[in-house]
Formats: C-alpha cells, sequence, structure tokens
C-alpha cells in the first residue's frame, strides 16, 4: 500500500482538510447570501487584526489548548476522555472557591493555589470513571459523558443555592476580590517594559505552552510515556511486559482531567473573576476537535488550538460585522473541520498518496 | 503458472514470497495491475469473490470464514440460499451434504452448531461449503497448520478422492514434506515471483528449500547430547480454570539447567495456558511453580515484571499480539519490557540514546535486516521481528527461557538462524521450555517432550526414544507405552 511521508502525513493531510472544510463553509456563506472571502477577511482581522483582538484569541487558544492536551494525552493510551466539558466544569468550583477565598492576598498565592486545585478537582472528576471502566469495565465515553452533565448539575444547584449573592438573579457568584485576578497578558508585557492595549489572555497562556512541552517530555521521553504509548497499541502486549494496565488507566485519565480542569484557572481566575453557569463554553468538546486535529502531539495540539482560537474569536468579529451570518456559523465550521479531519480524512489523503507515488515512480524513471 | 485439471498442485515459499497475494487475486480479493486468468483456456475477469465463485473457484482459507455459532448447515447455504425460504433451500442442501458425505468421505452432521466442532470438523465444513457452490478448483491456504497429524492425514484422502472424482486442488504451505508426500506438480515463489514449477516426483525437500531460499540450507539442527545440570523450574499439580472450563489439568513438571524441554500437542490443549501463567500474566486455580526451589506466586495475573526480576525471559506465542509494539520503531522493541532497567533510565527519564545503542548490538549480534534501529517494527518481515524479541529475551541472560512458536510466520532462513541461538542458549546451561505445535522442530531441538492433550500431560519421552508417530499419538492423547512412561497426569 502507498504510504505518505511523515511530514505530509502530519502537516499536509491536516492543512488540506481544513482548507477543505473552510471551502465548504464558504459555499454555506454564499447559500446564505454573503460574500465569503469578505467573510474570510473579517474572520483573520477579528482574530489577529488588533493587540485587543489577538489577546482574545490567545484566550481562547489557552482554553484549547488545556482541553485538548487533555484529550491527546488520553489518546495515547487508547481512552477516549470525552468528559473534558464536565473536568473543567468541577474544576471551576475549585478555583473559584480559591478566588472567593484569597481574595484579598496577592495573585502570586493564588497563581500556584488556582493552578493545584483545579487540577485536582478535574483529575477527581476524571478518577471514577477511569476507575470504573479499569476495575468494573464501564466505558470510559459513557461514564465520562454523562459526567458532564453531573457537573452540569452541581454547577446548577451550587450557583442557585449557595454561592450566588443574595438578592441576584444571575446564576454567578459575586465577583472575586482583587488579589484573586490573575495578571493579564497586556500587565505581563508591562513587567518587560512593554506598553500594549488590553488583551484578555493572562498569564495561564504560558502554562499552557509549558504544558504542552511536559506533555511533550512525558510521552516521547519518560519510562512511564514509553509504557503509556505501549498500553495505547496493545493492551495484551503490555501485560507481557509487565505493564500494569490499572496504573496506566489511572495516571492517564487524572492527568487528562487535570489538564481539562486547567482551563477553569484560565476562564474562572483569568478572565471572568466569578464563577458563570455553562463557563466551559464547549471547550472540552473543542478539545477532542483540536487533539484529533493536532494528532494527538502536543505542538500539533498548540498549532490546532491557535487555529481554533481564531475561528472562535474571527467567528465572534464576523457575526457583529456581518449580521446576516449568523453567530451559529462557527459551530458549522467547526464541525466541518472535525468532519473533515476526523472522520473524513482519506478524501485528502488517498488523492495525495496517490500524487506522491506518481511522483516518485517518474522520478525514478 | 499453469495448473492442470485433476491434479493437486502445490505452492510454496517463505513468508512474504507473495503466495498469499497470488491467492488472493484469483478469489477476486485484490486486482491484478497486468496479467490474465484463463480457466479452461477462457479468460475471467475476477473483480469480486462472487465472479471467483461462479468460475467455479472455491477457497479454504487458513482462518476458517464460519459463523461460528450457526449450525453446519446453516453455514454451508449461507450466502448460497435460493429464494425467500430458508426451509427450502435448507432441505435442498441437506440433501446435497449427504452425497458430498458419500462421494468424497466428508461426514459432518448438519445440525451440529460449527463452534463445538473440533477444528478438523470445521475445515471439513470450509470444504463443503466451497463443493456445495460447485467448485471446480479448490484452493487450501496453510490447511495443516492447524490440525493433527492423524486429522492431516485424513484431510490428504480427501483432497485424493477430491483429485480422483476430477477436482483440481491448488495446495499452499510452507512445510515441505507436505509437498512432497500428496502434491503432484510443485510451484516454488521467491520474492513475488514464480522461480520454478516441476513435477513432485522430480523434487526432494533439501532442493525446495534451497528453491525457497535461493541458496542451501540446512534443515537439520546439530546439537551435542544435553548436559542437564540442577532443576531450574519445578511446576506441581498446576490447574488453571478459565471460564469455568479447567484448561490445565493438574500438570507437573520440571526443566534443568542446560537442558530443552519440548511441549508438544496441538494448539489449544492447554499450552498458551501453560505459558501465562508460568509468565505471570494469568492466575493458577490450584498447584505450585518452583524458580530454582522459591516459590512464584502464581496466585494472579500482572506479575510479568516480577518474573523478568526473577530470572526468567519469554518470547511470546503470539509476537504480533504480544511481543513487540509493531508501530514503535525497533529501537524501542529492542528494550521493551526491560526498558525500567537501569541501564535505560535516568531518574523518571529514559535514554533513547542507551536505547539505540543496545539496539544496534542486537541488530548486529543476531543479524536483524535490514539494520537500522530507527525504522518501525511492522516493516520488518516476521523473521526479522522474531529475532528482535529473541535477541531481546537472550541478551538479559535470563535463566529459564519460556518460548512459544519460535518460528510461526517465520522464513526458513531465518528458522535456521533462530534454531541454532535456541540451541546455543541451551549449551549456556539454561534451561528452556518450547513450546511449538511444529513436531518438526520439537524433534529437532527437544532433549526431553511432554506432550499436552486436553489440558493434561498425555505422554512424557526422552527424545532418542520416540519419533512422529508416537508423538503424534500422544498429541490425540493416546500413549502407545502405557505403563513404560508414568506422568504426573496419571499419578494425579
Amino acid at each position: 500500500m502507498s504510504q505518505l511521508p511523515k511530514w505530509a502525513d502530519s502537516f499536509l493531510v491536516p492543512l488540506l482538510s481544513v482548507l477543505l472544510a473552510l471551502v465548504v463553509s464558504g459555499l454555506v456563506v454564499l447559500a446564505i447570501g454573503e460574500n465569503p472571502l469578505t467573510a474570510v477577511r473579517v474572520m483573520i482581522t477579528g482574530a489577529f487584526g488588533s493587540t485587543y483582538n489577538l489577546g482574545f484569541t490567545l484566550f481562547y487558544f489557552t482554553n484549547f489548548v488545556f482541553t485538548g492536551l487533555a484529550v491527546a494525552v488520553a489518546f495515547h493510551a487508547a481512552q477516549f476522555n470525552i468528559g473534558g466539558e464536565g473536568q473543567a466544569t468541577f474544576a471551576g468550583i475549585g478555583a473559584a472557591l480559591i478566588g472567593l477565598s484569597l481574595g484579598e492576598t496577592h495573585w502570586l498565592l493564588v497563581l500556584p493555589l488556582g493552578i493545584l486545585v483545579a487540577f485536582l478537582f478535574g483529575a477527581a472528576w476524571a478518577a471514577v470513571p477511569a476507575y470504573l471502566q479499569v476495575r468494573r469495565g464501564s466505558h470510559i465515553v459513557i461514564t465520562t459523558i454523562m459526567f458532564n452533565y453531573i457537573a452540569a448539575g452541581l454547577l446548577v444547584a451550587l450557583l442557585g443555592n449557595f454561592l450566588k449573592p443574595a438578592g441576584s438573579a444571575a446564576p454567578q457568584s459575586r465577583t472575586f476580590d482583587e488579589g484573586a485576578h490573575l495578571p493579564r497578558l497586556d500587565e505581563v508585557l508591562g513587567w518587560i517594559g512593554i506598553e500594549a492595549q488590553r488583551m484578555e489572555g493572562n498569564i495561564m497562556f504560558f502554562f499552557a505552552l509549558a504544558a504542552c512541552a511536559v506533555v511533550w517530555l512525558l510521552l516521547w521521553r519518560t519510562h512511564l510515556g514509553f509504557e503509556i504509548r505501549a498500553y495505547g497499541h496493545n493492551e495484551k502486549a503490555a501485560d507481557y511486559a509487565g505493564i500494569s494496565g490499572f496504573r496506566i488507566v489511572m495516571l492517564v485519565m487524572l492527568l487528562s482531567g487535570g489538564l481539562a480542569g486547567l482551563m477553569a484557572t484560565n476562564t474562572v481566575l483569568g478572565q471572568q473573576h466569578s464563577l458563570v453557569l455553562g463557563f466551559v463554553e464547549g471547550a472540552g468538546f473543542t478539545g477532542i476537535a483540536v487533539a484529533l486535529m493536532g494528532r494527538s502531539h502536543p505542538f500539533g495540539v498548540a498549532l490546532a488550538a491557535l487555529l481554533f482560537g481564531a475561528l472562535y474569536q474571527g467567528g465572534a468579529e464576523l457575526a457583529f460585522e456581518m449580521p446576516a451570518i449568523p453567530s451559529k456559523m462557527i459551530v458549522i465550521i467547526q464541525a466541518l473541520i472535525i468532519l473533515f479531519v476526523g472522520a473524513m480524512e482519506n478524501i485528502v489523503r488517498i488523492p495525495l498518496a496517490r500524487i506522491f507515488m506518481f511522483v516518485q515512480q517518474s522520478r525514478k524513471a | 503458472m499453469a495448473v492442470a485439471r485433476g491434479t493437486i498442485h502445490g505452492i510454496v515459499g517463505e513468508n512474504g514470497a507473495g503466495k498469499s497475494t497470488l491467492m488472493s487475486i484469483l478469489y477476486g480479493f485484490y486486482q491484478a495491475d497486468r496479467g490474465e486468468i484463463r480457466i479452461n483456456g477462457e479468460r475471467v475477469a475476477i473483480r469480486h469473490s462472487d465472479d471467483a465463485i461462479a468460475a467455479g473457484i472455491g477457497m479454504v482459507h487458513q482462518h476458517f470464514m464460519l459463523v461460528k455459532p450457526f449450525t453446519v448447515l446453516e453455514n454451508v447455504i449461507l450466502g448460497a440460499e435460493e429464494g425467500a425460504s430458508l426451509q427450502r433451500s435448507a432441505a435442498k442442501a441437506r440433501g446435497i451434504l449427504g452425497e458430498l458425505a458419500e462421494t468424497y468421505g466428508l461426514e459432518v452432521d448438519p445440525d451440529m452448531v460449527v463452534g463445538d466442532l473440533s477444528v478438523g470438523l470445521q475445515q471439513r465444513v470450509e470444504i463443503l461449503k466451497a463443493l456445495y457452490r460447485q467448485a471446480e478448483i479448490l484452493i487450501l491456504d496453510e490447511p495443516t497448520g492447524v490440525l493433527t497429524p492423524s486429522e492431516a492425514d485424513h484431510l490428504f484422502r480427501i483432497l485424493e478422492s477430491l483429485k480422483a472424482q476430477g477436482k483440481t486442488i491448488i495446495f499452499i504451505t510452507h512445510k515441505l514434506r507436505e509437498i512432497m508426500s500428496i502434491t503432484d506438480t510443485v510451484s516454488v515463489m521467491r520474492r513475488g515471483a514464480m522461480t520454478a514449477t516441476h513435477p513432485t516426483s522430480e523434487m526432494s525437500v533439501t532442493r525446495l528449500a534451497e528453491l525457497m531460499v535461493g541458496r542451501a540450507v540446512e534443515l537439520r539442527v546439530d546439537k551435542t547430547p544435553a548436559r542437564p545440570g540442577a532443576e531450574i523450574l519445578s511446576v506441581r499439580d498446576l490447574t488453571v480454570a478459565r471460564n469455568g472450563t479447567e484448561r490445565l489439568k493438574s500438570i507437573s513438571f520440571g526443566i534443568r539447567a542446560g537442558e530443552i524441554l519440548g511441549v508438544a500437542g496441538v494448539a489449544g490443549n492447554g499450552q498458551s495456558e501453560l505459558l501465562e501463567v508460568l509468565w505471570g500474566t494469568a492466575a493458577a486455580t490450584a498447584g505450585e511453580v518452583l524458580l530454582k526451589g522459591a516459590p512464584l506466586d502464581v496466585s494472579r495475573g500482572g506479575r510479568a515484571a516480577e518474573r523478568r526480576r526473577q530470572g526468567i525471559g519469554h518470547v511470546p506465542e503470539d509476537r504480533h499480539r504480544h511481543g513487540i509494539i509493531m508501530p514503535f520503531g525497533v529501537w524501542e522493541n529492542a528494550s521493551y519490557g526491560y526498558h525500567r532497567s537501569p541501564s535505560f533510565t535516568s531518574g523518571p527519564f529514559s535514554l533513547p540514546g542507551r536505547m539505540k545503542d543496545a539496539a544496534r548490538e542486537l541488530i548486529e549480534t543476531f543479524d536483524v535486516r535490514p539494520d537500522d534501529p530507527l525504522l518501525k517494527t511492522a516493516n520488518l518481515s516476521g523473521g526479522n521481528q522474531q529475532k528482535i524479541v529473541l535477541g531481546r529475551e537472550i541478551r538479559q541472560n535470563p535463566d529459564l527461557l519460556l518460548i512459544g512458536q519460535p518460528t510461526r510466520g517465520v522464513d526458513i532462513g531465518a528458522i535456521e538462524y533462530i534454531h541454532r541461538e535456541i540451541v546455543a542458549l541451551r549449551d549456556q546451561g539454561k534451561a528452556i521450555l518450547l513450546v511449538s505445535v511444529e513436531l518438526d522442530e520439537i524433534l529437532g531441538l527437544s532433549d526431553r517432550v511432554i506432550v499436552m492433550f486436553d489440558g493434561r500431560i498425555s505422554g512424557e519421552r526422552v527424545i532418542e526414544e520416540t519419533d512422529e508417530n508416537d508423538l503424534g499419538m500422544l498429541m490425540a492423547g493416546v500413549d502407545q507405552r502405557e505403563g513404560k512412561n508414568v506422568t504426573a497426569s496419571k499419578m494425579g
């Protein structure tokens, strides 16, 4: 069978698939009666056109890196964690407890504690489905998605009964005190003497980049990572090699849930400064698309997260600038990307493989 | 290639020589890029297995294509039902099956559930399926791999009677002895090309092996008599139950240093369970196992890492599923299982440089080709993959090496090499447990043999005092020398 060179497999195929998805999205825009080229221009300037807009793009990027890594890490052990949404929701409760109680201290204290507690809450929420999977054989896809609903319900109950300030009708907690606001990107830039417009992304952006590096190190430079990948490829061979499946699945799912939880640190402590109903806004599910597109590789995840961050921010601007295009357009584009990158990859791969074969043969001749 | 009507035509070749590809093209699974197929002089286009069936080609696959919970009758008519009424085609099929059974000696109870039949009978159902579809040309792909010697003999008798009735048979195998005994003509494939076709009467086993490999091969294993030392492994009354059925029934045996103990038997008579328990990936229900006098924990699975530390190595029966990770690089598989040993790690980190060095050494010592540690393991031939597994385990210098089917799916050139390595390891004073379904291998390598049948040891022999017939009877559960050898199962 024909095989693609590695670089084409990891870069060209996803790139062409995304382009294909964008072309089809363009047809949808055309069907609405708007100019797709104008729409593309609006989206690009909306995402990268100004420091302010870029700030939002980087904020979404940070969310998607965390949820994307969460899915990617689990993929390597052949676990499909689609519970990032619930894990982030539960982690948000943890982050909010820090924000509410330590608001009068300093962000230097809130940042490490916010990361730690959100990670632990996210991990705890993933631990139950993981345990049920390895010890009871309950399928992790089913249990993680059910835990999404439980987390959502828990958030409603907490906000409605305990965290909502008296007399307020909005389903959200009080705003945290200044000390619990993580530094925004423009403030961080200020430390090194760069004056910038307000940028909505915050210091967690750097932790997202670090998380990519850490996950890469873990998977490809430690013996635990070696075992995770071995288990993911072949459970039986892992048993033969003396690798404990229980340990691998538990560790990977704890890490996966924890990473998804860091999304809450970014949003709750870094941007909204209060616990808001439905604050995850689908980032957990977008993480699946990000991981698929990024081939479960941390650097691929970072690139895919940037694309999705730009789509989110650009899509919001699009809905504002071209009111005829509904804001749900972004959901359509996202769905098309998942369809082309995840499910219909062979549309691109097979013709591409033929082209490569043809080129190789004519070079030999 | 041309095959004459009413003959048995053998095709031999090493793994990857193209035998299966050729047969898949004949049966319509793949399309040929160029060339044509003619049947009775007429050109036929086979695009799909339906075309092949219509052209009178029947295929008996190496891995049976049967629906296990269905009865024999249902399996035979599956896909060849006529009209909407199942009953009518069933009644018709019952009649035809009766005739076929009479003509060719293919008796099978049509109402038995296929899953309950022995492997030999299941194969018979496959042949019946093809004949029911009026096949004139029957292709058998490695048909004897799963049969006992007597079942194989029966199969050969059936093939003879099919031949007598004018059917044409294409017989694919890697067992040269079978080619010699049953075929009229033999074709040899090497590297995707048909290199020779000769009447079988003009060939010999050595000549065939040479044609297959392209050079002279040593089929016999040279070895000196064993000089057994102290007992390394001692198994006492080991019992293993799985899903309520006993797969191992209170077996006992021992292996001494410098000795190869062969475990013969038809696949599925408890050998796999024995290996799993010894290796610590499955639990025993009763009995004990001593390694150099110290008991091993056989009460639980998940003990493989512990076994390695205790000085056991294991070349698993199914290397694709157990021994290596196919998508990993050769260098990763070369230390797989030992990846936590201090020489490959520094704290939580693994040391890819050291792993690659070790892989290079292994590649050199064990002549793995191609000699690139960065290659993906899946891209290596079966023989070279097996060299990696064997080499990896041998390099750890274990006191006891468990080896399952060392040459399954391995080409002749590599078999020669692997056999020499196993004997060399014995001569270093290691204890070796060799499980194999290939009688030739058992006879060629072992110093002592135990034969397993239905979870028991049906007999034990010193290699000098046994032969293929004797072992073949034991594999079917019959001991011709009852009383002479007292085996553990009889005592218990």
